[in-house]
């Protein structure tokens, strides 16, 4: 087939009608995917900003509560993202209705595209609602929006891939679970949310800098604050590496049919 | 034209070393109204999932309306409607969006595929239905929906896999009737069946696939042609003990008031009667035993067995 105009206008309608899904499957059900992570970051700030942080002085050249702020908005953005992909991913694996996606003429790139898309939607989504509930207990001022709002979207488009190839691999609801509790919490837990990596004994420290969440976490935190542990360009070079790495692999997944054709 | 499906040397070896089709070659032309049939396991479904892009195939090659598979998948896709056999819904979604959803996999714009929608569960009788949820859908609203979203983008070959499986009798009548009428407007359509009764209503053509294997690609007129004898159940009238001898028809008692007569090609009913008014029966009614296409398919696939013991 060629690929006229036509052909480009029926992969934008195919992309935006598995947006427009994915879009209304989390906004109708928000009280299980955008709730929960305001109920949660609400409570850290209440516990480790309002409480706690007090005794714990400043940290990284930010009063405590602010420093933490960037990282506690950001791990909302990963794990909705992560799950919104994975969760809805997996179910049209399980109810078999991905055939629906599989028989028609999507292009595999525009299904990813998809999908990506509204994991982005509800990452973005919940994240803006957190940082709503942060401003209700410090003043923030943007330093830099574009900066804030292009790590906020790569992190979000990151993890959405990471929630889809979670998916295809995924055999039962269980598997979809693993990941983001072995894998995802100790990583964002362990990426500088919480402190600075100066604290770090230095071999700690070269660990650390394998993560990837400690890129996003510190090119946020320039966004917001201006204060980084990591050069910007760096953070964007590493994010984007991933992002790239992990795009072809899904792709090559969906290729092979890994996990949905028989 | 290039024919609607044109399939060469088809295998497929699952994962896990089942061989389920093993170099099957199939044509159907463009416009034909096709039966598939074969027992359960033969592989019809793996033949339809590698024709729909559900399952990959090993080796062979698949054309639909001369677009070939692997060359240009988007081409061949844009083509095919499917009625997969097992229910494949976001069970959570309303029966309306599952279809307009689907049109919009295919590229059309929602206004259009609101229309278009529309128009399909109107015909399938499921319009006021388009706000239910699937999961509250009966099996054969399901069934019914499954066509409407085959055809959303109006393809020109649609395949069903098993259409009529657990639909009451009046609803099967009229999706033959609308399948006919679909037919007849130049959608090819190949669908299969264990209802024999279906296929011989519906279709022109006919493959049987037995193991993996083409068994059987005739007509079914022809293949019809070729039952050498037939039998029927007659209700009498009256008592009958002593059974006469008619020749050419070979007469059974069932019970007193029943006989099967079994009779060939060159016998007609007419000679029957003729004959059995002359010895005082009379006949009130009489059925086939079996249905015709029936009997040549079990005796097909009887063949087919004692062939591969007498191999192994
Ligand atoms: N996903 C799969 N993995 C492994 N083997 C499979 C798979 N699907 C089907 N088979 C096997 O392939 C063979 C053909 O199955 P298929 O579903 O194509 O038969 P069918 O003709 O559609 O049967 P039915 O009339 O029961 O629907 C069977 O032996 C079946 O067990
Ligand atoms: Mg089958």
């Amino acid at each position: 087939m060629t690929r006229g105009p036509g052909t480009w206008r029926r992969y934008w309608v195919t992309f935006a009608t598995i947006f427009g899904k994915e879009f209304r499957r989390f906004t109708r059900i928000w009280v299980q995917t955008v709730l929960p992570s305001v109920i949660t970051t609400t409570l850290y700030f209440l516990i480790f900003g309002e409480l706690i942080g007090g005794r714990i002085g400043p940290m990284g050249g930010l009063p405590y509560l602010d420093f933490i702020v960037p990282g506690l908005v950001l791990m909302a953005v990963i794990t909705n993202a992560y799950s919104n992909v994975v969760s809805s991913f997996y179910s049209s694996k399980f109810s078999r209705y991905v055939e629906e996606l599989l028989v028609s003429p999507a292009p595999n790139w525009v299904i990813l595209a998809g999908y990506v898309a509204g994991g982005v939607a509800r990452g973005l989504t919940v994240g803006a609602t957190v940082m709503l509930v942060a401003m209700m207990f410090t003043r923030i001022e943007i330093h830099s929006p574009a900066v804030t709002l292009l790590v906020l979207c790569m992190t979000a488009v990151l993890f959405s891939l990471g929630g889809f190839i979670n998916a295809i691999y995924a055999n039962s609801f269980d598997d979809i679970s693993i990941v983001p509790t072995f894998v995802l919490t100790p990583l964002t837990y362990l990426g500088g949310v919480f402190y600075s990596i100066d604290l770090l004994p230095g071999f700690w420290q070269a660990v650390s800098l394998a993560n990837p969440v400690l890129y996003m976490v510190n090119g946020f935190r320039y966004g917001l604050h201006g204060v980084t542990d990591i050069p910007l360009g760096w953070a964007f070079g590493i994010i984007l590496a991933f992002i790239i790495g992990l795009s072809w692999f899904s792709l090559s997944l969906l290729r092979r049919g890994v996990g949905i054709k028989s | 034209m290039p024919p609607a499906l044109a399939v060469t040397a088809l295998v497929k070896t699952y994962r896990g070393g089942l061989q389920a089709l093993k170099g099957v070659d199939l044509r159907v032309d463009a416009g034909d109204f096709f039966a598939l049939l074969g027992p359960n396991g033969a592989g019809k479904s793996t033949l339809i999932g590698i024709i729909a892009s559900l399952v990959t195939k090993t080796s062979g090659q698949v054309r639909v309306f001369g677009h070939d598979l692997d060359q240009d998948p988007e081409a061949v896709k844009s083509c095919i409607g499917l009625v997969p056999q097992e229910f494949n819904f976001n069970l959570f979604l309303p029966a309306g969006e599952v279809v307009v959803n689907q049109a919009g996999y295919y590229g059309i714009p929602r206004r259009e595929a609101r229309v278009r929608a529309e128009r399909y569960l109107r015909q399938l009788d499921l319009w006021e239905r388009r706000d239910t949820e699937m999961r509250r859908l009966s099996g054969g609203m399901k069934r019914r929906l499954m066509i409407a979203r085959a055809l959303v983008h109006e393809p020109r070959l649609l395949i069903l896999d098993e259409p009529t499986a657990g639909v009451d009798i009046e609803i099967r009548r009229s999706m033959w009737a609308f399948l006919k009428d679909l037919n007849a407007q130049g959608t090819t359509i190949i669908l299969t069946t264990h209802y024999l009764e279906e296929a011989e209503s519906l279709c022109r053509n006919i493959a049987i696939i037995n193991d993996g294997e083409i068994a059987e690609r005739t007509s079914i007129a022809a293949l019809l042609g070729r039952l050498h004898t037939e039998t029927f159940v007659l209700n009498l009238k009256g008592r009958v003990t002593e059974l006469p001898s008619l020749g050419g028809f070979v007469l059974n008692h069932v019970d007193e008031c029943t006989l099967e007569v079994e009779m060939n090609r060159e016998h007609t009913i007419n000679g029957l009667f003729d004959a059995l008014s002359r010895n005082g029966i009379e006949v009130l009614s009489l059925r086939n035993k079996q249905n015709r296409l029936e009997r040549l398919f079990l005796d097909m696939v009887d063949q087919n067995h004692a062939d591969a013991r007498g191999a192994s």
